[in-house]
């Protein structure tokens, strides 16, 4: 049977990670004014931050406050963590920017620099150089966050044991909205981090993500 | 658990032809969809493979009217429709899912010249693949897979797991990329568009060609949409980097990672052929050629068909697999075309030439930005039992 150990949850400019509030941003600033001192806050130097798409910033922080306070990840080694992450915009904003690079005869700039992140992918391969995190990947597109899809494929990969460990999620941003919901599941249920969660099971993070105490206190 | 996921019926629409039997003699005899094309968008004339839409159109005419599709939708509808109809199932069905592998999806909706008859939000993945769903009257929302170049050959690994697990008796996998003026412009921008016929693993390889085309397969648990000489799928896997986010690992880290993974599990000794990824820049294939080499698979005959069609993004895997799998079952090993020269470090033999050759078995793989890879490995079953 396989383990949530802890949850990131990143939307409306606050960071939770297994509930507890790890950062606060200013209430309405934009995805960009929130993310810089959301990364400030970690303490860390890491310039490559700087330079990823907005989408890759989420997947990082998410992935950053995540795995830096989980020792189950540190017990599977990245070796042995897969990540499988879903969004429904798929890399539309820099798709936009790479876009309207092109648009005009007269000012035609397309640049290697945009290009790259126009495929959803990245977020995975971002995460996987900050951790070395060389595992099994998949990145899904759908309409909303399918824990039908999700849960029994990580499920899968867990109990053929190609991975030990593996980061999962929902990292989706649009225009002004975004949400992470990042979570690392592992293969028992003595190494995970929070004794709290349970199974990884459809309704357990279908709940998680949709009901949990301190997700109903950011919707309001 | 020993729950095989065979091959059932295929399709491949390409400018090469329409259907896999017209691709698969096409390549037997040597021909290319490559030609140099000069479409309005670009100041410069380059190579590609390119559909002349008015077939497409007329082709697709019995389906629905062309107007209202986009070109992506139309060639994937005709790959999807033909594999439905030749195995007789129904996507209503709820232990029948469809798989759609995409890199850019309907990215040329983007461009200020798309046609007013088509709803611009059909460039979000999920709205052309509800599309998708409601076309073939799908009972669970298709599965997109958008995982760059590894997208088409990452589908079949996720499907193969899928049936092997029990969650569905027949999976549809199906995969298209179009060349629009965005994707032209990117790889240019990265120097890595050549202007002439692209020659994979060879000393003057320039870079790459773009391509399009769109393909579906059945993976199925039912022997009897099998056909004769039955092809099952074996194993899969996929493996990053965690090097670079738009060069491949110089070690072919990643890469060997999923063959090893894949020949583990496999227990093959001795497989026919690697269909490889084979794009023609210079950092892919060398680093492939370093990843086969250190996975012990120096003696396996390798090609990459991007000589034939160049690289069709999403499609490129799984339309690539298709054809190997005909090449299992009617023993024919195929030319790399564009190859002369030895022009990479590992030691690997590229074919030179297409041959008569029986075959049991052939690796597929498969690599991308963002550090990505894939394996997969394919058996006639008549050597499994």
């Amino acid at each position: 049977m396989n383990f949530i150990s802890s949850v990131c949850h990143i939307q409306n400019n606050r960071i939770f990670i297994d509930g507890e509030l790890k950062f606060e941003g200013t209430p309405d600033a934009a995805f960009t004014d929130f993310a810089l001192p959301a990364f400030r806050n970690l303490g860390i130097t890491y310039p490559k931050f700087f330079k990823m798409d907005n989408l890759c910033k989420l997947a990082l922080l998410a992935s950053e406050y995540l795995l830096r306070s989980d020792p189950a990840f540190e017990a599977a080694g990245p070796e042995n963590t897969g990540i499988v992450l879903a969004n429904r915009a798929s890399s539309l904003e820099s798709d936009r920017i790479h876009a309207a690079s092109i648009l005009h005869k007269e000012s035609y700039f397309p640049s290697p620099a945009v290009f790259v992140y126009t495929l959803p992918n990245i977020m995975i391969g971002e995460i996987g150089i900050r951790y070395k995190i060389t595992g099994e990947n998949a990145c899904f597109v759908s309409s909303a966050f399918d824990a039908e899809l999700i849960v029994p494929y990580v499920n899968q990969l867990l109990y053929e044991q190609r991975v030990k460990a593996c980061l999962t999620g929902w990292v989706e941003l649009d225009g002004p909205s975004y949400e992470a919901f990042l979570y690392l599941v592992v293969n028992s249920a003595g190494t995970r981090k929070n004794s709290n969660f349970s199974e990884h099971s459809i309704d357990n993070i279908n709940q998680l993500r949709t009901s949990s105490p301190w997700i109903l206190s950011l919707k309001k | 658990m020993n729950k095989y996921a065979y091959i059932g019926p295929d399709n491949i629409i390409s400018p090469l032809g329409f259907g896999t039997d017209l691709n698969f003699s096409g390549i037997l005899s040597g021909r290319t969809a490559l030609a140099t094309v000069h479409p309005g968008y670009s100041k410069d004339p380059f190579c590609a493979s390119l559909f002349d839409e008015t077939i497409i159109d007329d082709i697709f005419e019995p389906l629905g009217n062309p107007l209202k599709f986009t070109r992506l939708e139309k060639i994937s509808i005709l790959a999807i429709s033909s594999v439905l109809k030749r195995s007789g199932l129904d996507l209503s069905d709820p232990r029948t899912l469809l798989i759609y592998a995409t890199t850019k999806g309907n990215i040329n909706l983007l461009e200020p010249d798309a046609s007013s008859e088509i709803a611009e939000n059909r460039v979000y993945l999920p709205v052309f693949s509800k599309l998708l769903g409601e076309f073939f009257r799908c009972a669970k929302e298709p599965v997109v897979v958008s995982n760059a170049c590894i997208s088409g050959l990452l589908a079949l690994v996720i499907a193969q797991r899928m049936i092997r697990a029990g969650l569905y008796d027949h999976i549809v996998v199906a995969g298209g990329d179009i060349v629009s003026e965005f994707t032209v412009a990117g790889f240019r921008s990265f120097n890595a568009l050549s202007d002439e016929p692209c020659r994979p693993y060879d000393l003057a390889r320039k870079g790459i060609n773009l391509g399009e085309a769109s393909a579906a397969v059945l993976l199925t648990l039912d022997k009897s949409l099998a056909g004769e000489n039955p092809v099952i799928m074996t194993a899969g896997a996929s493996a990053n980097d965690a090097n670079h986010i738009s060069g491949p690992s110089r070690t072919g880290a990643g890469l060997l990672q999923a063959l090893e993974d894949v020949l583990k599990e496999t227990k093959i000794l001795n497989p026919g052929f690697i269909s490889a990824h084979g794009t023609a820049t210079e950092f892919n294939d060398e680093m492939e050629s370093i990843a086969f080499t250190r996975a012990g698979l120096s003696a396996v005959p390798v090609h990459s068909l991007k000589g034939y069609y160049g690289h069709t993004l999403g499609a490129a895997g799984l339309m690539e697999s298709i054809l190997g799998i005909h090449s299992l079952k009617t023993g024919r090993l195929i030319a790399s075309a564009g190859y002369k020269d030895k022009g990479v470090s590992g030691d690997i033999q590229v074919i030179r030439q297409t041959d008569q050759k029986l075959l049991n078995s052939f690796i597929k793989t498969a690599s991308g930005f963002g550090g990505c890879n894939a394996a997969a490995v394919f058996e006639r079953e008549e050597r499994l039992l």
